[in-house]
């Protein structure tokens, strides 16, 4: 851990009021993006990551309720003056937003978008300036400057993800959320997506916060994953140990669910994890996962397990985890079938 | 990597866009009458000398005379030339049009894109406006508008413009809330960008293609409610129009006494306009529209 946090979640709950009940998405979440560094953030469809995403630069569904904190350079967004919180989105945090062919308007040249928030929050600057620097960004992110003068339409989707890329870092913020980049792109555009975003990261000393489904993805480019389950952080720990040894049994269905190239027993027998994950108007009152986990126990229905040290430098939130990260064996009450 | 490298192929919208009009056969023709009568109506001091509509310098012409070579369209109740007066009249009937389609969809424009941006008290507003102006009957609210403002071509602009923009509003609004529902809506207020930012250059621009169809459709109208305005003797009683010529051949009993030559000329150039208009706005709709194109 070496640069400053520059966002920080402190116990985080957001809540939407629906039809049948308020919908808890997201369930006290601690969570911290350090310059310099990549969090990953993992979990299936409807685990909260995207809401989670949103309230970074406080673009939640107006419906929502927060409570919790969310401090970008130690200032809480929540409570923020509405002037102030205009100035921090993209100057000091901004995203990289999932689909980028629907977040690009269709009518207008990509230059003038990418110029967008630079004169937006820096109204002096002159058009000609304006359109200089959105060159400048596009050679950054690998495209060739003239490329300003393109409509949506005529790039590919890996271009379309370099320009939102590049539109993210118009006002050189410190810190990046990037929700789902490399979703809908082929693998070899997805490698080159997140090539680049690390090495943004490392040469302008940013914070990336990168949420994705794909723990492949998380795998290769996070110096620490976060794996979300039903609004909460259930495992936390150096990326590659997540990936190759997960203490959460979540966490452990997750990484299994990749067969191993050159491991016949893999393609042969792939694992996956059954089941849905719960809905998060009606959650279970124990452990969230309880009702899925192939090695719950009788306490897990009813104690709800916080995110507690497990092992050296990493946490996990379940019961028969051990504070050194060690597999706790009580009799199990449910009889596993072998 | 290579095809990153490969420079933007030149394909402006504006091209694509008159290349799939010039294929609408009815659009053409729309195009080509009114290209005539804009030249007519640019022309019309030239063709036409100002003695030619004076009503004392032509006392000694024949009354309501059926066409001849002399008088190619006859002469009216005064004795002058019905076809320097359509010439002549073409300029008022196009200017008012013109100039009450701009002040309409300007008003069309901002309200609909606003009430459909503001999602709260304003713009709740805004649409009950649009309603109140919708359900009041045009004429009589115009009558009344051109009675109390006054007789002249300024005010007859000002009446249309303001009252008929209401449809343009609805449209426009409709549209506002698909394209506000699209992500790079959320993107732009995510970059910071304020009510104003967002409706300038995200809205706008997305809406423009469905309000310039829907301009030339108002034009039609417009051009028809100047001469109804005229007909009824509300329009400027010292310009000439066709409305206030159609008024002129009323009260003149040009009707009972048969002279068709004062009545016809100056309505068909106002269908023929009125038509041109709307096989202009169909043939844009359609280009503009991928779905009604690939009929």
């Amino acid at each position: 851990m070496v640069g400053e946090p520059l966002l920080e979640l402190r116990d985080l709950h957001v809540t939407y009021p629906s039809l049948q009940g308020p919908v808890r998405a997201v369930r006290g979440v601690d969570l911290t993006v350090r310059a310099g560094t990549v969090v990953g953030l993992a979990g299936e469809s409807g685990c909260g990551k995207s809401t989670l995403a949103s309230t970074v630069l406080r673009m939640q569904a107006p419906s929502a309720q927060v409570s919790g904190e969310v401090l970008v350079d130690g200032e809480d967004v929540m409570t923020m003056r509405w002037g102030r919180l205009r100035a921090v989105r993209w100057a000091e945090a901004s995203m990289v937003f999932q689909g980028a062919l629907h977040s690009l308007n269709p009518v207008r040249r990509i230059g003038q978008q990418i110029a967008e928030p630079i004169t937006l929050h820096e109204p002096k600057t002159t058009a000609r300036a304006a359109a200089l620097r959105a060159g400048e960004l596009l050679e950054r992110v690998g495209l060739p400057a003239n490329r300003a003068r393109s409509y949506p339409h005529q790039l590919s989707g890996g271009q379309r993800q370099r320009v939102m890329i590049a539109m993210a870092l118009a006002c050189s913020p410190r810190l990046l959320v990037a929700d789902e980049p490399t979703t809908a792109l082929d693998v070899m555009v997805q490698a080159q997506v997140l090539d680049l975003l690390t090495g943004l990261v490392r040469d302008l000393d940013l914070g990336l916060l990168l949420i994705s489904h794909d723990l492949s993805v998380l795998g290769t480019t996070c110096d620490r994953v976060a794996v979300m389950y039903a609004g909460r952080i259930v495992e936390e720990a150096p990326a590659r140990a997540v990936f190759a040894d997960a203490r959460h049994p979540y966490g452990k269905a997750l990484s299994a669910a990749f067969p191993t190239i050159g491991d016949p027993a893999s393609r042969r027998a792939p694992r996956g994890l059954a089941g849905d994950p719960p809905f998060p108007g009606a959650l279970p009152v124990g452990c969230s996962f309880e009702p899925r986990c192939p090695s719950a126990i009788g306490a897990c229905s009813s104690t709800d397990p916080q995110l507690l040290p497990a092992g050296p430098d990493r946490q996990a939130a379940c019961l028969r985890v051990a504070a050194d990260g060690s597999w706790l064996s009580p009799e199990p009450t449910r009889q596993e079938t072998p | 990597m290579s095809a990153l490298l490969q420079p933007a192929p030149p394909t402006p919208a504006k091209v694509s866009l008159w290349r799939l009009f010039r294929q609408e056969r009815g659009g053409m023709v729309g195009l080509g009458v009114l290209g005539g009568f804009v030249v007519m109506a640019v022309l019309a001091s030239v063709l036409v000398d100002d003695s030619a509509l004076d009503v004392t310098a032509n006392v000694m012409n024949p009354e309501l005379a059926p066409p001849s070579p002399q008088f190619w369209l006859g002469t009216d109740e005064n004795g002058r030339s019905v076809l320097a007066l359509v010439v002549k009249g073409s300029q008022v009937s196009l200017l008012v049009g013109l100039a009450a389609t701009a002040i309409s969809i300007a008003i069309g424009t901002l309200v609909g894109i606003a009430s459909g941006h503001f999602r709260n008290w304003f713009g709740g507003l805004l649409e009950r406006l649009t309603d109140w102006f919708l359900v009041i009957p045009f004429l009589p609210l115009a009558i009344v508008l051109a009675t109390v403002l006054g007789h002249s071509l300024l005010n007859v602009i000002a009446v249309i413009g303001v009252t008929s923009w209401p449809a343009t509003a609805r449209l426009v609004r409709a549209q506002t809330l698909t394209v506000e529902a699209r992500p790079f809506v959320e993107r732009a207020r995510a970059l910071g960008g304020g009510d104003w930012h967002v409706m300038s250059r995200h809205v706008l621009p997305n809406v423009m293609p469905l309000v310039m169809a829907n301009t030339t459709l108002t034009v039609a109208v417009a051009i028809l409610s100047e001469t109804t305005l005229s007909f009824l003797g509300l329009g400027d009683p010292f310009a000439i129009s066709w409305g206030s010529m159609l008024e002129g051949a009323f009260v003149s009993g040009a009707i009972s006494r048969g002279a068709w030559w004062y009545l016809l000329p100056p309505g068909l150039c106002v269908v023929a306009v009125v038509l041109a208009f709307t096989l202009i706005g169909r043939a844009l709709e359609t280009a503009l529209n991928p779905r009604l194109r690939e009929r």
